[in-house]
């Protein structure tokens, strides 16, 4: 009971980043437990994957062979068998949005406590402690559990990927899924946001978030843009406004940018939106909230109202 | 068919505040309806302006002064109300997944719907786990970060489109009764209309506590406890421009032209 289970990330025949620093958080885990690390890789091509996974760190690569795709119900049925056989002390998932599609469905199988969206992760005898975010990156907190056993979900992008071919003995476990029981079928994909712009090819984005409070104070936006002769983006609340089209929202779920400058204009700076457009040289704040966690990232910033400083800002380009 | 949508209230903050131990202090905060949730209620209402949802119900963990916010989500639409709260919650500054599942476990035996709403996440503790949570313990099926719901139901089968990252959709078949999280921008959210929030004084708004449910004190004693809270260090040190918008703009204008924007 000191081991970490540590489970894969994949889409479309890829891995992707997160599992990579999962293997890197779940051996700072296990140093600490003392136990070993597993790392398990459920459905597609998982002897491919199982190569990947070999990694510096990590004890034992599990491979679940079904199917080709993420499913979820085959998830929680082959994660809760690992689980019994390999009882470990914590078992780590990735906050993504498959992550969120199975961990508590896990947990609560399992009849395990659950913490998501860890930033941060220490243990203390039979304490883990977890660092999280609360009211959109505003504070931090930290939760302690003290159950022995838990799961977490890591925030994408928090550990450092783990890298150099390890040691890791590879072990194709036999999970023994129930078909009855599976009551979901992934029945294809879809490419949104596509279109007439593509945003990830900017060099300067002037992006804009909900301090715009109104579609109609969106011109003011515009007009700036087309003064800086920049591409126009946006944070999610205007696309899910209708306000913009999909193909600018920047962030987790639309597009990642990396322009030489990205001014983000009434963008509070939550993780999902950053994760878009951290890559960008230089990021410059437009807000009244001195605290925002755009701030934390931003090279520039300017605490003040955006209806006051992008006019001026304009005056100064015509 | 007989829709529940889970409403929960939310701590809104100033852009100034201090923290108290481990919360912000009150009055530095406010409370809204729960970002994510007004977009499952709009989703129920409209399955409801269809017909196809018959009952539109709204539960919610919370204690009295959440009822305003519950208000809202009957001003929208829904038909009744149910609230959850208990002395045994005072004091618990974190209530962990696996009790808000349990009691929502609770209200759904005795509701028996056929469809169950959750928002994503909630904006305040974003644990963005009591939906799955709560299906696999009431033997539901689920999807998480729903972002469309076709309305026809055929078969038995709600048929759905997942959020992935990178503006990539999955979409996935889901066998009723199900647990759906709703994400933002599945639908438009309504303005209550003032009809509907003095037809929504009206509507039925039951409170009940943790016996009433069947359930004892025992359930709020989870393995989770908040043990800190702070302001977050700034990873990097921003270069503030102070002055009027006329000054700060002038730097700014200044960084971009050495950037090399003419325009
Ligand atoms: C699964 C999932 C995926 C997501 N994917 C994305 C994504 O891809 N992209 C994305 O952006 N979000 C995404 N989100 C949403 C994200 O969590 C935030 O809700 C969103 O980024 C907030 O957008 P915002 O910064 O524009 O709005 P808010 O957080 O409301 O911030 C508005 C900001 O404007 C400032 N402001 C207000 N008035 C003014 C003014 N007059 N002048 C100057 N400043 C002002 C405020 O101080 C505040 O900081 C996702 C969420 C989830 C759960």
């Amino acid at each position: 009971m000191t081991d970490v289970l540590a489970i894969a990330d994949h889409r479309d025949g890829e891995l992707r980043d997160v599992s990579f620093e999962l293997a890197t958080a779940g051996r700072a885990l296990a140093d600490e437990t003392g136990g070993d690390v597993h790392l398990a890789v459920i459905s597609g091509p998982v002897d491919d994957f199982a190569d990947g996974l070999a990694l510096d760190g990590v004890d034992v690569v599990h491979t679940v062979e079904y199917g080709d795709e993420f499913n979820h119900d085959v998830y929680v049925q082959a994660i809760s068998q690992l689980y019994e056989t390999i009882e470990p002390q914590y078992v780590l998932v990735p906050n993504s949005v498959n992550g969120l599609d199975y961990a508590p469905a896990v947990a609560a199988r399992l009849d395990l406590p659950i913490v998501t969206d860890v930033v941060d992760l220490d243990v203390d005898g039979e304490t883990l402690i977890a660092t999280r975010e609360m009211y959109g990156g505003k504070v931090e907190t930290t939760t302690e559990l003290d159950a022995g056993t838990a799961l977490a979900t890591i925030r994408e992008g928090e550990w450092p990927a783990a890298e150099g071919a390890g040691e890791s003995s590879i072990d194709a476990f036999d999970a023994e899924i129930d078909e009855a029981a599976i009551g979901s079928t992934v029945t294809g994909f879809e490419e949104v946001a596509g279109g007439d712009v593509d945003i990830s090819e900017a060099d300067l984005l002037v992006s804009i978030g909900r301090g715009i409070e109104e579609e109609e104070n969106l011109d003011l936006i515009r007009d700036l843009a087309d003064a800086l002769d920049a591409t126009l983006s946006s944070s999610r609340p205007i696309v899910d406004a209708g306000w913009l089209p999909a193909n600018r929202q920047v962030g987790q779920s639309g597009k990642v940018v990396t322009p030489e400058v990205y001014i983000a204009i009434g963008i509070s700076g939550a993780v999902q939106h950053v994760a878009g457009m951290k890559g960008a040289d230089t990021i410059v704040a437009i807000n009244t909230d001195p605290n925002a966690p755009i701030m934390d990232i931003a090279d520039y910033a300017i605490h003040d109202d955006l209806f006051d400083v992008v006019p001026a800002l304009i005056e100064q380009f015509s | 068919m007989k829709v529940l949508v889970t409403v929960a209230e939310v701590a809104t903050v100033d852009d100034e505040f201090e923290i108290d131990g481990t919360e912000i202090a009150g009055r530095y905060l406010g409370a809204d309806l729960n970002e994510w949730d007004d977009y499952a209620v709009e989703e129920a209402v409209q399955l409801q302006e269809a017909d196809i949802a018959d009952e539109v119900v709204t539960v919610t963990i919370g204690p009295e002064e959440a009822e305003q916010t519950i208000r809202q989500a009957l001003a929208k639409g829904a038909d009744r109300a149910i609230r959850v709260w208990d002395d045994a919650f005072e004091g618990v500054d974190l209530l962990d997944v696996r009790a808000k599942a349990e009691i929502l476990r609770a209200v759904v035996e005795a509701e028996d719907p056929d469809l169950i709403l959750t928002g994503v996440q909630t904006g305040d503790d974003s644990w963005m786990a009591t939906g799955v949570s709560l299906a696999e313990s009431i033997d539901f099926q689920w999807a998480a970060v729903v972002n469309h719901l076709e309305h026809d139901f055929d078969d038995g089968v709600a048929a759905v489109r997942r959020e992935l990252e990178g503006g990539v959709e999955e979409l996935t078949e889901v066998e009723l009764p199900a647990v759906l999280t709703i994400q933002t921008g599945i639908n438009e959210p309504r303005y209550a209309s003032l009809r509907g929030i003095r037809q929504a004084q009206r509507k039925e708004l039951e409170a009940k506590s943790l016996d009433d449910v069947g359930l004892d004190d025992g359930v709020v004693e989870g393995s989770l406890e908040l043990t800190a809270m702070y302001e977050p260090e700034a990873e990097s040190e921003a270069r503030v421009w102070e002055g009027s918008a006329e000054e700060t703009a002038g730097e700014l204008a200044e960084l971009l032209r050495e950037k090399g924007v003419t325009a």
